[in-house]
């Protein structure tokens, strides 16, 4: 559509479906495409290259409205790990620990995932990966609070800066799941304030992604957003809604398997990939 | 989630003063398909198929005659479920077992999809079945993948074929056909080839992929993607196609409340059969995909789809036709009293009926109140009449009183209420038909009382409701209702009805009800 030489209604049509197509959702679009189009006829735009720019301003403009800084300067710093199956939390751990280790502060990670087959192997392989210690559970099936409690206790013991704790995937709608969140989370505030509770989002979550926000907000507190796998297809646009919608910042950018695919949110950044 | 459903509310809200007509006008069908598009698009069905699908649906829904059942939006939302129903299922077939064992099935999909937890529940549900599956581990990428599927086997009592640590040691394409040798070998029946998650925009992944589909040659690949993937469905079910191609799809995660949109798009957009659907986190959690369950889901309307159906299953046009001409002409039978309970009952059960309406529970004292036996014992009574007492109730005397209750095993108090409350209905049916506002002493609100009262001009029908549901129920309720000043016995009749002032329904969930059965 930027392609072309004038504004007209298929223009519309297209962003309408380019938005849409981003998982922007109804509501979004809408939105968009009306701030645009008055836009377009307040300054009379004829130029779609203005119009792209206009569209990227946009979207920059309402993604930026939030802090999107980690808070890690309590000591332990405990961040939780939180979201529903599959998303990546384990994986954004990885990284995570690597990310603070490359700037020398000590991490300690703990396993609370011990529902999931071979989940403490996996977020073990992890850790030794970035050079991080690990906190597993001493039985199986233990109870994910303890191990929380236990990672936390070690890393005040031995002063360890950074814990970064691991928690199986659940969907929001599973009530038992979600309280056993809470309780993970007052086990850990009764020996230190959490810094951060970060919920993974994958990419390529459509709508639903808003009802995951709202669900974990009441139960878990979280505090920011991480949003996964944006090197597939997927380009995430419902986080916008979720930001807005729940005040909470996108904090960390996932973007491959490997250890070193994790970023900051930038919006200009997240925009310009959006619209090409 | 809003107790009817945003989509209901706002059709409600389309058709609030439309007429049956011979067909359907574009005007009639647009407002609806725009709330049908908006629906699908929240539902995440992609953007290209809410197009094309509600293409379709407005050709079916100017071209087909207009339902006499149904009110104009209710028809064209019984199209859409038919439609739906039909991309989903419209393909849908068993696990193809091959003739030469090993049977061969390839799991593929995103990272994080469920093929390894799906896995385990194919080979726990294939050994129930008497076969003996392999597991292989043939993704050797993720940390711990190999892992993951060995205690995951264990779970599901299956062997595993894992010669490979992983962790990016190890070919998978190799690994896969050793497995099929090894298999043959040891006479596995079936051999589930899990693979490492991977992207549709990642090239070498999906020639990794490709590669090991030659290798094993598979009788089925099974492509999974999770029920809350967004408009991404369609490319990465594309990318899937061409890079490895499938010939199933198992949705997974279904235990969410995402509504699933993905799965028309990915059935619409491929053509491949939705074969299984794996709700949970167990190895149990698996079952065969149900179409009408996930268009119901998709389009989120409760079970407003079955009372539609029911409707027009127990509709008999001819019959509340003639019904409507005696009330009108002043010569409403207890014949004809008869007859609308029967169709009542024919109907289901009432109980069943209203349970299933979103927002049932809050009429669930109402429901609990109603008792069906009621219009059993009136049906009893009124068969244990003659021809002829039915036709001119003003024959029933004393004596013939005491033969009808004897010959259901009623009291003549019974009979004595019965032929009270048909006179009171229909006195009212005639006032109703002549578009009066009927005059009801001690009875609580009715549902429909209010349309009686607000219906313009004359129209010489007793119950004008469009829904035939709602018309039979609005004339049993003014049959059946409490006569003044009787007893308060819980339910008589038509619980919502009939009811003393303390059981009546909210306003709120009248109109709720209301609107449900459609306004005609």
């Amino acid at each position: 559509m930027f392609a072309k030489k004038t504004i007209d209604e298929t223009t519309w049509d297209d962003l309408e479906e380019a938005l849409i197509g981003a998982d922007f959702g109804p509501d979004v679009t809408e939105q968009v495409v009306d701030d645009l189009r008055a836009k377009v006829q307040r300054y009379s735009t004829t130029d779609p290259a203005d119009l792209k720019r206009m569209l990227r301003e946009v979207l920059e403009e309402r993604l930026s409205k939030l802090d999107s800084t980690l808070k890690l300067s309590n000591r332990p710093a405990v961040v939780l790990m939180v979201g529903v199956n599959g998303v990546g939390k384990t994986t954004t751990i990885g990284k995570f620990a690597k990310f603070l280790r490359n700037y020398d502060r000590s991490v300690v990670v703990g396993a609370a995932d011990t529902f999931r087959a071979a989940a403490v192997e996996q977020v073990a392989t992890w850790a030794d990966r970035a050079g991080a210690r690990i906190v597993r559970p001493q039985q199986p099936g233990q109870d994910p609070a303890s191990v929380a409690y236990q990672t936390v206790e070690l890393a005040m013991r031995e002063g360890i800066e950074i814990v970064l704790i691991d928690t199986a995937g659940r969907l929001q709608t599973k009530s038992g799941l979600m309280d056993e969140l809470g309780k993970i989370k007052r086990v850990v505030e009764k020996q230190t304030e959490i810094a951060e509770v970060l919920l993974v989002l994958d990419a390529t979550t459509g709508q639903n992604g808003l009802a995951q926000a709202q669900a974990f907000i009441e139960h878990a507190g979280v505090t920011g957003l991480v949003l996964t796998k944006l090197d597939g297809s997927a380009r995430g646009g419902f986080v916008l809604a979720v930001q807005e919608q729940t005040g909470i910042p996108i904090k960390l950018v996932g973007q491959g398997e490997g250890i070193g695919d994790l970023t900051g949110f930038t919006p200009h950044v997240f925009v310009q990939n959006l619209i090409a | 989630m809003a107790t009817f459903g945003t989509l209901s509310d706002r059709l409600a809200e389309t058709f609030k003063n439309l007429r049956n007509k011979g067909k359907l006008s574009p005007a009639d069908v647009d407002g609806t398909v725009r709330e049908i598009r908006r629906a699908l698009l929240d539902a995440d069905v992609a953007f290209e198929v809410v197009k094309a699908f509600t293409t379709t649906v407005r050709e079916r829904a100017l071209g087909d005659e207009v339902s006499k059942a149904l009110n104009p939006a209710q028809q064209v939302v019984q199209i859409v479920n038919e439609e739906l129903v039909e991309i989903l299922g419209g393909q849908q077939r068993r696990l193809e077992f091959s003739k030469n064992p090993p049977t061969v099935i390839m799991l593929a999909g995103l990272q994080g999809a469920g093929k390894t937890t799906l896995a385990g529940k194919l080979a726990k549900w294939l050994a129930k079945d008497g076969h003996t599956p392999l597991l292989v581990a043939a993704d050797l990428q993720r940390p711990n993948a190999v892992q993951q599927l060995q205690v995951v086997g264990e779970q599901a009592g299956a062997a595993v074929f894992a010669p490979e640590p992983g962790n990016g040691v190890g070919d998978p394409v190799k690994v896969a056909k050793q497995a099929i040798k090894f298999a043959r070998d040891k006479v596995y029946d079936t051999v589930i080839v899990d693979t490492a998650g991977r992207l549709g925009v990642d090239a070498d992944l999906m020639k990794q992929a490709s590669n090991i589909r030659k290798a094993v040659d598979p009788d089925e690949v099974l492509f999974v993607i999770d029920a809350m993937i967004g408009q991404d469905a369609v490319a990465t079910a594309k990318a899937f196609q061409e890079g490895v191609d499938f010939t199933g799809v198992v949705l997974s995660k279904l235990d969410g409340d995402a509504r699933g949109g993905a799965a028309l798009s990915v059935a619409s957009v491929t053509g491949r059969p939705i074969m299984f659907a794996s709700t949970g986190e167990g190895l149990d959690d698996f079952e065969p995909f149900h179409p009408d369950r996930m268009a119901s889901r998709i389009l989120d309307l409760g079970d407003i789809l079955s009372l539609i159906e029911q409707a027009q299953q127990a509709f008999d046009e001819e019959e509340a036709m003639a019904v409507a001409q005696k009330i009108a002409t002043d010569s409403f039978t207890l014949d004809d009293f008869l007859k609308q309970m029967q169709q009542l009952r024919k109907m289901g059960s009432i109980k069943g009926m209203l349970g299933m309406l979103p927002g049932a529970k809050g009429m669930r004292e109402q429901l609990e109140n109603f008792d069906e036996r009621e219009i059993v014992r009136t049906e009893a009574i009124i068969q244990s009449m003659t021809p002829q007492e039915r036709q001119l109730p003003k024959l029933l005397n004393g004596s013939r009183r005491l033969r009808i209750a004897k010959g259901c095993g009623m009291t003549v108090t019974d009979v004595n209420q019965l032929v009270q409350r048909f006179e009171q209905a229909s006195k009212m049916m005639k006032t109703v038909a002549k578009g009066g506002v009927p005059q009801m002493p001690g009875m609580g609100p009715i549902p429909g009382a209010s349309y009686a009262g607000k219906r313009p001009a004359a129209k010489k029908k007793g119950s004008k409701a469009g829904n035939p549901a709602k018309r039979a129920a609005q004339n049993a309720a003014l049959a059946s209702g409490k006569p003044a000043g009787s007893p308060g016995a819980a339910g008589s009749g038509f619980g919502l009805g009939g009811a003393q002032g303390d059981k009546a329904p909210t306003p709120d969930e009248l109109a709720s009800l209301q609107k449900m059965l459609g306004r005609g």
